[in-house]
């Protein structure tokens, strides 16, 4: 039976198996492979997509449970990596192998958009759920902060 | 090129002439063949505008890479050596991964050894295209190539200037007489605007976008999805298996049980399970039902072998070096210090789960690789597609982390076995992280019996470090004991540390449980039990751990590496005491820090560069926490410094995980820890403030991969013992250690 949702803005249908979870539709169903898998356990952050805006594991989200709510993906954050948290994390060199990154990045934005101007704390605590094997946290932090800047800056300028 | 004759350390496998994987090549202490050597070499070099630079007419330029990007920045740091020589502007510049072609290229990435390795030569290569533009202006303008320059992507000649840009000129350029790499003029290094100076990742966009393809992300037209059913003990075997259920999945395709064997495979084959998606094919293995014959290894465990080192240091190993007579002074010593180290299994626990996606036709074969090793997994696929390996197109793709793990074959030899029997489809074999973690090539277990002997002045009068590990070598049919790289101790045999009597000794702990190069191999054995008991003497004499180093280390001299050929190069002392003092100083050294907390030190050399840090760590609540980590390093030039500070950051984080978390255990024949629940890594509020100072040295570079991780949990564990007091001398750190 065919779920109906709304990825990244635009509808979507696809004809699965309930229980199969988004990480796998989005992956291998739809070909959108910007979303990672590392665990399939909700351990390591890596498949992390926002759903009706909050950070979510998709790898543990069966599809069935998505019907008629918005999904944003990595590709969804920006058309061309402008969102000022790509923006950052290009700034500051963020990633290594890069694998975990498209969670990293999704996890820092809900974040953001909850705190505008996260402290290390903040940060440290929304950002326990993405492991990254590279290391690069420190840098993570100050990408997070550089962001939290350039979007107060935006809010500025806007108003 | 040096061959050989022993596994002594990072083993680096080619592909042999006639497919098969052949020579054994000691890669990291060599260069490339044809950096360094002449005539013969020298027929072999490529046109560079073949083999490393397109430049289109319209001025786009393409550099090629043959090495594999996980993470270290080689994507960034090759090209840059080869841009600086071309002259050509970064903007311009666009990076391509080479074909695979062990002919053309060295691809084999590992041993902190790519820029060392490639330095010398693509500064040939991009100074050779670049000498061949200047010759097609030259020629153009019927002038003197002497009068003319290259900058930016163009040649200049004359007053008023007149240009050419390279895109002009390539076509004519690309005919010319290669010059000879030997005499190819290279730019002075003070004139260097691309080398030396932070340069932002290649691919650093399409990483924070999504658009980054790792080899996981491979989607070939019609390709099918495969989970491997494997034999959950090391080396057991397929019994029976019924597939009923499995194939009553939806989305399931096919069952298909296969072998793997031979220099490589880790498992002994399995049953694989295609579908139209990876849940399903997950959702089918789940299902099937099987029955292995789990062999001999079924009685192995942790706690056995644990048992096993301790037989084992309970009498003699073999000796590998004697200076002088440790035993008697250690004997008569008024002053003798004694101590056992020990270090389990590590997983390298890619985030990137391993995987590999093969096409075998009748005519040839494709396939999409996160790999270290393209060529061998050319000839892994060739052998399984009974097809020449230049008729296998292999791709290697972005790696989600590789830290050694990527350099295995096995997860390639299954995908082939796969595909060969899959009429002609892609597929890609998938691992799931319960496979990647029980299935992995581990960083041997080992235990450290060391002893030492302080006169009446606090020196060194003997130092006895006795070893029993389950050694790389011994995985691949060698014998360490028989090594006279001494493999197992790494740099450790070099040490750095002024005495009269030395003796290092070593015996083999026999396992089943397949190991590899793990990030920093045997450094990071050696870097934790030597730097720990460096500090436990330094206490026993009462002196300062930095100034007890330094009297140790002694005047500057160049030490050769204990055991190694005259082309490794020496550990340079003055080199050692630089980045000891330079990390003192960075820290603070001796400052007072808050109630609590802890400072402590330690210095390693390996893959060539000199490291050191300083932390500052603290017990809480049962706990360790690192508060700060201060790092000096010494790789020669560095290329990219900002990439060079993060592989440190990357390094120290890797250690950490080591030090601090979960080990790999064994109980009855098989891996205990399945997820990142039971193998658990640091997360970022485990992260401490970590500062890395860049030696910027005009020497040669040497590896920066690696040389971060020997360091960290040493400096970590110092600092805990100047906190508490509490000695620690296994890993990870236990809470009952602390207490």
């Amino acid at each position: 039976m065919a779920i109906s949702f709304t990825l990244n803005g635009k509808s979507q249908s696809v004809d699965v198996s309930p229980d199969m979870p988004l990480l796998w539709v989005l992956r291998d169903t739809l070909n959108m492979t910007g979303t990672k898998f590392g665990c399939g356990m909700a351990l390591c952050g890596a498949c992390t997509v926002h759903i009706n805006g909050s950070a979510t594991r998709s790898c543990i989200t069966a599809i069935s449970s998505v019907a008629g709510k918005n999904v944003t993906t990595i590709e969804g954050l920006s058309a061309d990596g402008s969102h000022p948290v790509q923006q950052a994390w290009m700034e500051e060199d963020v990633p290594q192998c890069g694998y975990c990154q498209s969670g990293q990045i999704m996890s820092a934005v809900a974040l953001l958009s909850k705190k505008p101007n996260p402290t290390d704390t903040d940060i440290d605590d929304a950002m326990s759920g993405n492991i990254c094997r590279c290391g690069t946290y420190q840098r993570i932090r100050k990408a997070i902060h550089r962001a939290a800047s350039m979007q107060a800056g935006k809010a500025k300028s806007a108003a | 090129m040096a061959v050989a004759s022993v596994v002594n350390r990072r083993e680096f496998l080619r592909t042999g002439a006639a497919g098969g994987v052949a020579l054994v090549i000691g890669f990291h202490l060599s260069p490339r063949a044809f950096a360094d050597q002449a005539a013969e070499q020298e027929q072999k070099t490529p046109n560079p505008f073949d083999a490393w630079v397109r430049i289109t007419p319209d001025n786009r330029v393409l550099l090629i890479l043959d090495k594999s990007e996980m993470g270290q920045g080689i994507m960034t740091a090759l090209p840059m050596i080869l841009a600086e020589e071309l002259c050509v502007d970064w903007k311009q510049v666009k990076v391509k991964q080479a074909p695979t072609n062990p002919k053309i290229y060295d691809h084999g990435t590992g041993g902190s050894g790519s820029v060392a390795g490639s330095w010398l030569l693509l500064r040939r290569a991009g100074a050779a295209a670049r000498e061949m533009l200047v010759a097609a202006a030259a020629q153009k303008w019927e002038v003197s190539p002497d009068t003319c320059k290259a900058a930016n992507g163009q040649v200049v000649h004359g007053n008023p200037k007149r240009y050419l840009s390279y895109g002009e000129l390539v076509e004519a350029a690309a005919k010319l007489p290669i010059p000879n790499l030997n005499t190819v003029p290279l730019k002075n290094s003070d004139d260097f605007t691309l080398v030396g100076h932070d340069t932002r990742r290649f691919e650093v966009n399409d990483k924070a976008t999504g658009a980054a393809k790792f080899g996981i992300d491979s989607r070939p037209s019609g390709m099918l999805f495969a989970v491997v059913a494997r034999c959950p003990v090391f080396g057991g075997k397929l019994a029976s298996f019924d597939a009923a259920k499995t194939k009553a999945i939806p989305g399931v395709r096919d069952v298909v049980p296969f072998e793997t064997s031979g220099r490589g495979a880790s498992t002994t084959g399995g049953i694989a399970v295609l579908a139209d998606n990876s849940w399903a094919a997950i959702q089918g293995r789940n299902a099937l039902a099987v029955k292995w014959d789990e062999g001999p290894a079924a009685n192995e465990s942790s706690a056995e072998l644990h048992k096993q080192f301790l037989s084992n240091a309970a009498k003699p190993g073999k000796v590998l070096r004697s200076d002088g007579d440790a035993d008697s002074t250690l004997a008569s010593s008024t002053k003798k210090i004694e101590a056992a180290y020990e270090l389990p299994f590590a997983p390298h626990a890619c985030m990137e789960p391993m995987n590999c996606t093969v096409q075998i036709r009748p005519d040839g074969a494709e396939a999409w690789v996160p790999t270290q090793a393209p060529q061998w997994a050319q000839a892994v696929i060739a052998e399984a597609a009974k097809l020449p390996p230049e008729k296998v197109i292999v791709h290697t793709t972005l790696m989600g982390g590789g830290f050694g793990r990527r350099y295995q074959a096995d997860f390639v030899m299954e995908a082939a076995q796969v595909a060969a029997k899959s009429a002609g489809k892609p597929i890609m074999v998938l691992w799931t992280r319960e496979d990647d973690m029980r299935h992995g090539f581990y960083r041997p277990a080992s235990y450290h019996k060391m002893q030492a002997a302080l006169d009446a002045n606090g020196n060194l009068a003997a130092w006895k470090h006795f070893q029993t590990s389950t050694s790389i070598a011994a995985k691949w049919n060698q014998k360490p004991e028989e090594d006279k790289g001494l493999g197992e101790f790494g740099t450790g045999a070099t040490l750095p540390y002024l005495t009269p009597n030395l003796r290092l000794e070593y015996t083999l702990a026999e396992s089943s449980v397949p190991r590899a190069w793990w990030r920093s191999v045997e450094h990071s054995s050696s870097g934790f039990v030597i730097e720990s008991f460096i500090d436990e003497l330094a206490a026993a004499a009462g002196q300062d751990p930095l100034a007890f180093r330094m009297k140790l280390i002694g005047g500057d001299r160049k030490i050769p590496r204990f055991g190694e050929g005259p082309d490794s190069p020496p550990l340079d002392t003055a080199r050692l005491k630089g980045v000891l003092q330079l990390a003192a100083e960075k820290a603070g050294w001796g400052k007072p820090l808050p109630k609590g907390q802890g400072r402590g030190i330690a210095t390693f050399y390996s893959f060539n560069s000199y490291t050191a840090a300083v932390a500052e760590a603290s017990v809480q609540n049962g706990a360790v926490k690192l508060h700060r980590l201060v790092y000096a390093v010494d790789c020669g030039r560095p290329i990219n410094p900002d990439g060079v500070r993060a592989q440190v950051e990357s390094a120290a984080i890797y250690g950490l995980s080591a030090a601090l978390h979960d080990a790999i255990t064994i109980k009855d024949g098989r891996v205990e820890q399945s997820n990142f629940n039971d193998y658990e890594m640091p997360r970022i509020g485990e992260t401490p403030k970590t500062e890395v100072h860049v030696v910027m040295s005009k020497e040669a570079p040497t590896g920066i991969g690696e040389p971060g991780l020997p360091v960290v949990a040493p400096a970590m564990c110092n600092a805990i013992f100047a906190a508490t007091g509490k000695r620690l001398r296994r890993l990870p750190i236990r809470t009952e250690d602390l207490a």
